[in-house]
């Protein structure tokens, strides 16, 4: 009989420290929106943090969207080739991009560079007090390190997957017809009948999403991170871990509510 | 030399009534009475565990208690929401136990920081005062280095010079001669002293720095098992014989012996 109860109590327990957890975390991004519009505003350092998590991904992203493209052209080309349907190229590659894989890449880059960088700084200030410095000199620490990096984010995350989208449409042309030498003419055209505005949108969409997603988890994690010497780590690791399988859960969700 | 009873608040800058905490299973301060007089230094020492730097985080209003009063000011910041609390912040600097000097900002920045967040003053006055408390912790032309390029010591007086910036009433200094060598931890205490008697600070410090700490206390509350045990001048303290606090004493000198032993 005890045992029944106390298995019981335990459940209760570990419901209720869940919800506690997932209350505090809501309640974060409560606090930190509320102050993105509380005076005094500090558009210096919004911008510092549209530096950082925006035109210092720059290269990165490119990179990779460069690399995406291609292997879309490449695939792409060779699948539909046995299909006689080359022409076609340019509209899978495109919508591929602009929908699904434009957003997702890009946020996922982005989690690894600045995400991380974020929960490993904001992190280290918490565990060597400075977070409590900023409290004691009555400047309050989420307004002052959360707010504009969850701004910085929204901003920054379309801003980067529009990029992503042109370099890698680019990429899918060199390859699919400067390599493969597909009908150049129709790739374009094909992107021009077929990629509507709503494609654009719904993914820009996305990306705000995982822009807001992102800055939030990595804010959390180093925001709480424990004061010991395996804090910082921990704290850099669940951030990373966690953004990315939010990206791919709301990316889940938002594909079913947007299409 | 007892736990001081309730008296007039003009003269403490700093009073403790009956303060209590809890975390968890843990009672962590259990009737907490204290009193910090004006242009003093008070220093809390005790065991480590014994809830001296969870008293401190009351004091800088980052905790709050359970129950009880601290007036600061005779203000009693207990009751205090947001704006209120901002506004007795403004009285006090702190010292944090290692610093917690921004690592991304160089030192002058680092000190410069509260007034250009929290004043309108122009640069060159911001510069101006700067400069003149580096001068008074002894880092003149040290502004543009980075705290991770300066020793321990030299960080710490960068600290307090940030803690100084704004010219507050009251000085709270937590542990500030951690992880310092003795002629390093003697040079921080003479310039704790030193301050606090140029700019006529009050001050309240926690350290387990005994029995060098007491050269600079004016007031030395011995706390024990969430209590203050012992309270009053150093003559007071070291004349009450306590069975506890001696132990405490001893214990701290057998365990530097050890580390020195063990050190060679």
């Amino acid at each position: 009989m005890s045992r029944i109860s106390d298995t019981i109590a335990l459940l209760g327990a570990l419901v209720i420290e869940g919800l506690v957890a997932l209350g505090r975390f809501m309640l974060f991004l409560v606090n930190a929106g509320i102050y993105v519009f509380t005076p005094p505003y500090k558009p210096r350092l919004t911008i510092r943090q549209i530096r950082i998590i925006g035109a210092d991904s720059l290269f990165l992203v490119v990179l990779i969207a460069a690399f995406t493209g291609m292997v879309l052209g490449l695939q792409g080309y060779v699948t539909l080739s046995k299909f006689g349907s080359e022409s076609a190229l340019g509209t899978v590659v495109s919508l591929t991009l602009v929908r699904e894989l434009g957003p997702v890449l890009a946020a996922l880059m982005v989690t690894a560079r600045a995400g991380s960088a974020m929960a490993a700084e904001i992190g280290s200030m918490q565990v060597t007090e400075q977070i409590d410095a900023l409290t004691v000199m009555a400047i309050n620490p989420v307004q002052y390190l959360v707010s504009p990096r969850l701004l910085a984010g929204v901003i920054s995350f379309p801003l980067l997957t529009t990029i992503f989208d042109v370099v890698g449409i680019l990429g899918g042309y060199v390859i699919g017809v400067g390599l493969m030498h597909g009908p150049s003419a129709a790739y374009f055209n094909g992107i021009q009948d077929n990629l509507v505005a709503h494609d654009i949108v719904s993914g820009l969409y996305k990306a705000l999403v995982f822009g807001l997603v992102i800055t939030w988890v990595c804010c959390y994690k180093g925001y709480h991170a424990a004061r010991m010497a395996v804090g910082i780590s921990r704290a850099t690791t669940e951030a990373v871990v966690l953004s990315s399988v939010l990206v791919l859960v709301w990316d889940y969700l938002l594909t079913s509510i947007l299409l | 030399m007892n736990p001081p009873g309730s008296n007039g608040s003009g003269r403490n800058a700093i009073e403790v009534r009956d303060l209590r905490k809890r975390f968890e299973a843990q009672q962590v301060l259990n009737g907490v009475n204290l009193d910090c007089p004006r242009k003093q230094i008070t220093t809390v020492v005790g065991p480590s565990g014994c809830g001296k730097t969870v008293l401190l985080k009351h004091l800088n209003l980052l905790l709050r208690p359970d129950a009880g009063t601290i007036l600061i000011d005779g203000i009693d910041v207990t009751k205090l929401r947001s704006r209120g609390l901002d506004q007795v912040r403004e009285k006090f600097g702190m010292l944090f136990q290692a610093g917690a000097l921004f690592d991304s900002m160089s030192v002058f920045d680092n000190v410069a920081f509260p007034l250009v967040e929290k004043t309108n003053l122009s640069p060159q006055e911001i510069a101006k005062k700067v400069n003149e408390k580096l001068a008074a912790v002894g880092l003149e032309g040290m502004g543009h280095k980075f705290p991770s390029e300066i020793s321990g010591g030299m960080q710490k007086r960068a600290a307090l010079a940030r803690a100084l910036i704004r010219e507050p009433e009251i000085l709270m200094l937590d542990e500030p001669t951690t992880g310092l060598d003795p002629t390093r931890t003697g040079s921080i205490h003479a310039l704790i002293r030193h301050t606090q008697q140029r700019f006529g600070l009050s001050a309240v410090m926690v350290s387990h720095d005994v029995p060098q700490v007491f050269e600079i206390s004016d007031r030395v509350a011995f706390m024990h098992d969430g209590k203050i045990r012992l309270y009053g001048t150093v003559s007071e303290v070291m004349a009450a014989d306590d069975e506890v606090f001696m132990r405490f004493l001893a214990g701290r000198a057998t365990e530097e012996a050890g580390a020195a032993a063990g050190g060679r």
